[in-house]
């Protein structure tokens, strides 16, 4: 893997989100409430909800849109919805974010 | 031949090198022992017991001039080594060298200091070692000395403790949201904080150092949010980094601290190192319980045994007399995890189990810890756990039994907690109604009014027939507010006055929640409850909003978002409908849209140009329009007197004053008014929230309409003469509204729950409470009647709206 620093851990909110945008469509990098960070793809199966702007809980979010609730570690729908979203590998070293830039730019394979 | 051994720093894991060494081959080694510091080996971890005066300096020296006298060790303290000669193999402080056969290095750590102005002023110290604790006892020598600690982690709230109790008023600043993060979660926190603010520390949490102040020493720290602490001395505790210096200008292979092998060699083979400055497979190590590891497999490869050193789990508590905190593992949520939460609010107590795949993985502990090391053995063994599962949190000694106890809340309150707010009536009135014969929900009714009013603490009335009475009482099955807790959205609220809870990490250890952060559901609704009761102490959480609220502005289907500019009881003119024209021209908007609620609808609008649109129509005088908010939207108006033949009042007079009182405001739902200047009701007041109709003889008011899922025809909640009345007695119906509607229920809803006579009763007839409850509004409006546009129509908010990163023009390989 390579690791890009794509910013500092205070730039995102505890239980917040921030984007970046690659080629192929935005990324959503959550910093949960315990301060670890997760990357997933900021659309969301169901209707493309913007999953960064939902509400953080543990290590969930829940869509702003119709409240569909993803893990933010395995991009899985929650409960009764199915579906699931691309994830990234990302982690905090120093108070940067390091994202896996070899994805990141290429996009996910899949 | 003795072969030379030369040990670069007397710390806790070098003094256990030479004991172990000298126990196993006594008169092998020449040993050279240097330390930056003026002394030899003591325990450090007991500086904090010295600082708190329980302990003396004499008490924690592990090894005294004897000892190296005895056993021929060559002391060279005071001498820091500034250079290794690796082919020479000599080392050098600046009184000379000690060439060496086999070179230990063990010079621990260097803490941080945050470079923020102000920070080399003399009283500014870290906290390491019996020189730094020397200085903070003298310190606290002048009376009435004042210190600020910053760094809210293990270290920095021991220092703290310490200057307490030798007298000193204190101070913590702390980064993050709750007090050790790394070691708790918000609860504990919570707890931690708890206790520390009875003991007259004053926390501060997301707390940003900005500089240190004074001009020959310190006199004060100031934050980024203004907040001033003076300061005679100011302890920064804020995190360590290994002490690597020598071993990076010797050229040794360091990633972030020295690397070293399983044998505790570096990439010299004649260097070994231990302690905090070493890095074993890209770990570091921060407590003494691997050093002390580290230090028998370092004595073993010294004298060319085998041995291999393996990191093992370690368990962190807090030495504050007094505080019982425990904590060990990996207690972070994560997919494939269960959490196992006891909470004790009465008894102050926290216990959070985390579980994944029957293996118990990680323990935090808060007001009882006495089974600490049982759970943390469970954690070490990867003991699996799935037969004692469900008794688990209850500790060894637990044998069979219930569960704990859902009524455990209300059980808890004490007697002179008030229940029913609108009677006055407190839990001790109740139980000595139940003490008396009353059984029942109505027997309660009839003998102490409680609930007899608004009912909303009818929940709570019926826990505590249900904790008096026992299983003589049948709950009604009550619907609970989500899944993180029993407790009702009556209940809740409830709970909240009467226990004066402020803070959302209080809420959920007090009333016992079952998930350790809320969900989606509890958390805006917690957000709502507390802004709403506590205006003056309790900080809104952005976190906890509807992404609407926290962006200012609707979410579409697209992800866009509509903007909506206030416009005064549907009132605007030419220069603002040229601003909004310019803005829309601007930023590309696709659509523009007259709204119901006579406003101007700018839709499409990308996130990151919010910031920026806000900005321009803030600088043509325009305001948010809050149409996104559980808050006042709109107040519709017609013409009235002034073009109207027909009009009898000033409608849109008193519609744009009605307005300008009551934007900005929090409320359960949202809220809609209408004023109409004649019974043609051009405005149509009659569905709304709050309905006005002008009449030749005054104000018809009405209240809980509706014409969104339901269509509802308002109710009469009177009628006055003036115009001032007419303001008042809607100020004071929406703060009631406030106040005891359930979040999400629209005043249609609450009133169908409380009944019109109730409402009447209390805005109506009871001047006195019409007037508290105008005053509690106002009060609330002086934190929350903010334009969020103003606030955030800075550069920061412009950079917070843009995406944190552009990877776009990243070309692929
Ligand atoms: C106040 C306090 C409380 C603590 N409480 C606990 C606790 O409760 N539990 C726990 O497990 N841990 C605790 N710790 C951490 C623990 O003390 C350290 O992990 C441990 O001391 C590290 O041991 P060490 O030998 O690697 O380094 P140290 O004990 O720090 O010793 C390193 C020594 O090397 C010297 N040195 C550095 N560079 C040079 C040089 N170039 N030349 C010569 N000498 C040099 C230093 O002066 C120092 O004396 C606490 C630490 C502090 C400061
Ligand atoms: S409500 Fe009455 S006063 Fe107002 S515009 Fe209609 S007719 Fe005129
Ligand atoms: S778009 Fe996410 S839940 Fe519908």
């Amino acid at each position: 893997m390579s690791w890009l620093d794509i910013g500092a851990l205070n730039d995102i909110p505890q239980r917040g989100a921030r984007l970046v945008k690659t080629v192929h469509g935005c990324v959503a990098v959550f910093r949960t409430g315990d301060d670890q960070v997760f990357a997933i793809d900021d659309r969301c199966p169901h209707k493309g909800g913007p999953l960064s702007e939902g509400i953080v809980h543990g290590h969930s979010v829940t869509c702003p849109l119709h409240n569909w609730v993803f893990s933010l570690e395995t991009g899985m729908a929650q409960g009764a919805d199915e579906g699931a979203v691309a994830t990234y590998p990302a982690r905090v070293e120093g108070g940067r974010i390091l994202l896996d830039a070899k994805r990141l730019i290429r996009g996910a394979a899949a | 031949m003795r072969k030379r051994l030369v040990i670069i720093g007397a710390g806790m894991a070098s003094g256990r090198v030479i004991e172990h060494l000298l126990a196993q081959d006594p008169d092998g080694w020449d040993i050279t022992l240097f330390n930056a510091e003026p002394r030899g080996n003591y325990n450090r971890i007991m500086l904090s017991p010295v600082l708190s005066g329980e302990k003396t300096y004499q008490d924690i020296v592990t090894h005294d001039d004897d000892f190296y006298t005895q056993h021929n060790i060559t002391c060279r303290f005071g001498e820091a080594v500034v250079r290794i000669d690796r082919v020479k193999k000599v080392v050098y402080s600046n009184e000379g060298g000690a060439p060496y056969d086999k070179l230990l290095i063990a010079t621990g750590s260097a803490p941080f200091i945050i470079p923020v102005p102000g920070h080399e002023l003399p009283g500014v110290i870290t906290y390491r070692d019996m020189a730094d604790t020397q200085a903070m006892i003298d310190a606290s020598a002048k009376p009435g000395a004042k210190a600020v600690v910053i760094g809210g982690g293990l270290l920095g709230l021991e220092a703290a403790a310490g200057l307490k109790a030798r007298g000193m008023e204190v101070a913590v600043i702390h980064l993050m949201g709750y007090l050790m993060e790394r070691q708790l979660d918000p609860a504990a926190g919570y707890l931690l904080q708890k206790d520390l603010e009875a003991r007259g520390i004053t926390v501060h949490c997301k707390g940003a150092t900005k500089a240190i102040l004074g001009t020959d020493r310190v006199e004060a720290v100031l934050l980024d949010d203004g907040t001033v602490y003076g300061a005679d001395q100011v302890c920064m505790a804020v995190g360590i980094r290994p002490e690597t210096r020598i071993a990076t200008d010797a050229a040794l292979e360091i990633g972030r601290g020295i690397t070293v092998n399983d044998q505790m060699v570096t990439s010299d083979p004649d260097i070994l190192a231990v302690g905090e400055c070493v890095e074993h497979n890209a770990q570091l190590f921060g407590l003494v319980a691997p050093f002390y590891d580290q230090a028998k497999v370092v004595a073993a490869t010294l004298l060319g045994n085998d041995a291999a050193f393996q990191p093992v789990q370690t368990a962190t508590k807090l030495k504050v007399t007094g505080v019982d905190l425990f904590s060990a593992g990996d207690f972070a949520d994560s997919e494939g995890r269960e959490d196992i939460v006891f909470r004790d609010p009465a008894r102050g107590v926290y216990k959070r189990l985390v579980i994944e795949e029957d293996r118990l993985i990680g323990a935090v502990m808060y007001g009882d810890t006495a089974d600490g090391s049982w759970f943390f053995g469970l954690i070490k063994d990867g003991t699996n756990i799935s037969d004692m599962r469900d008794t688990l949190i209850f500790g060894p000694a637990y044998q069979g039994g219930t569960q704990a106890d859902p009524l455990a809340a209300v059980a808890a309150l004490p007697l002179d907690a008030e229940i029913c707010g609108c009677n006055g009536i407190c839990k001790g009135t109740i139980v000595s109604a139940i003490e008396g014969g009353a059984a029942s929900l109505a027997d309660i009714k009839a003998q102490t009014k409680a609930s007899a009013s608004c009912g909303t603490c009818t929940g709570l009335v019926e826990q505590v027939l249900a904790s008096t009475l026992g299983d003589a009482f049948k709950m009604p099955a009550a619907q609970p507010m989500c899944g993180c807790t029993e407790l009702t959205h009556e209940d809740v609220p409830r709970l909240i006055k009467a226990r004066e809870l402020k803070s959302m990490p209080a809420v959920m250890q007090e009333l016992g929640w079952k998930t350790s952060c809320g969900c989606h559901v509890c958390r805006p609704a917690l957000n709502f409850y507390l802004l709403a009761d506590w205006p003056e102490d309790y900080t809104d959480d952005a976190q906890s909003r509807f992404v609407n609220e926290r962006n200012h502005a609707n979410i579409q289907k697209d992800g866009t978002y509509s903007v909506v500019p206030r416009m005064w009881g549907g009132m605007t003119n030419p220069r603002e409908l040229r601003a909004i024209a310019d803005a829309a021209d601007k930023y590309d908007i696709p659509a523009v849209k007259v709204t119901g609620g006579q406003r101007i609808d700018l839709l499409g609008v990308q996130k990151e140009h919010l910031p920026h649109i806000w900005a321009d129509l803030n600088a043509a005088g325009l305001v948010s329009g809050h149409a996104y908010s559980k808050g006042l939207r709109t107040v519709k108006t017609c013409v009235g007197t002034d073009f109207c033949r027909f009009g009898t009042q000033d409608s849109t007079g008193l519609g744009i004053k009605l307005e300008k009182r009551l934007w900005g405001s929090w409320t359960p739902h949202k809220v809609k008014l209408a004023v109409s200047g004649c019974p043609r009701n051009c405005a149509e007041s009659t569905c709304k929230d709050v309905g006005i109709i002008c009449v030749d003889s005054g104000y018809e008011i009405g209240v809980g309409g509706a014409a969104g899922m339901d269509l509802k025809e308002t109710e009469r909640l009177a009628k006055v003469a003036t115009e001032q009345e007419a303001i008042d007695l809607t100020v004071a119906f929406v703060q009631l509204y406030r106040e005891h509607a359930k979040y999400l229920d629209r005043p249609y809803k609450w009133l169908a729950k409380v009944g019109l006579e109730w409402v009447q009763a209390q805005v109506v007839e009871d001047l006195d409470n019409r007037a508290a409850l105008i005053k509690r509004f106002d009060l609330s409006q002086t934190i929350y009647q903010r334009d969020p546009w103003a606030d955030r129509a800075t550069p920061q908010a412009q950079a917070d709206f843009a995406p944190l990163a552009d990877l776009t023009r990243e070309a692929a390989e």
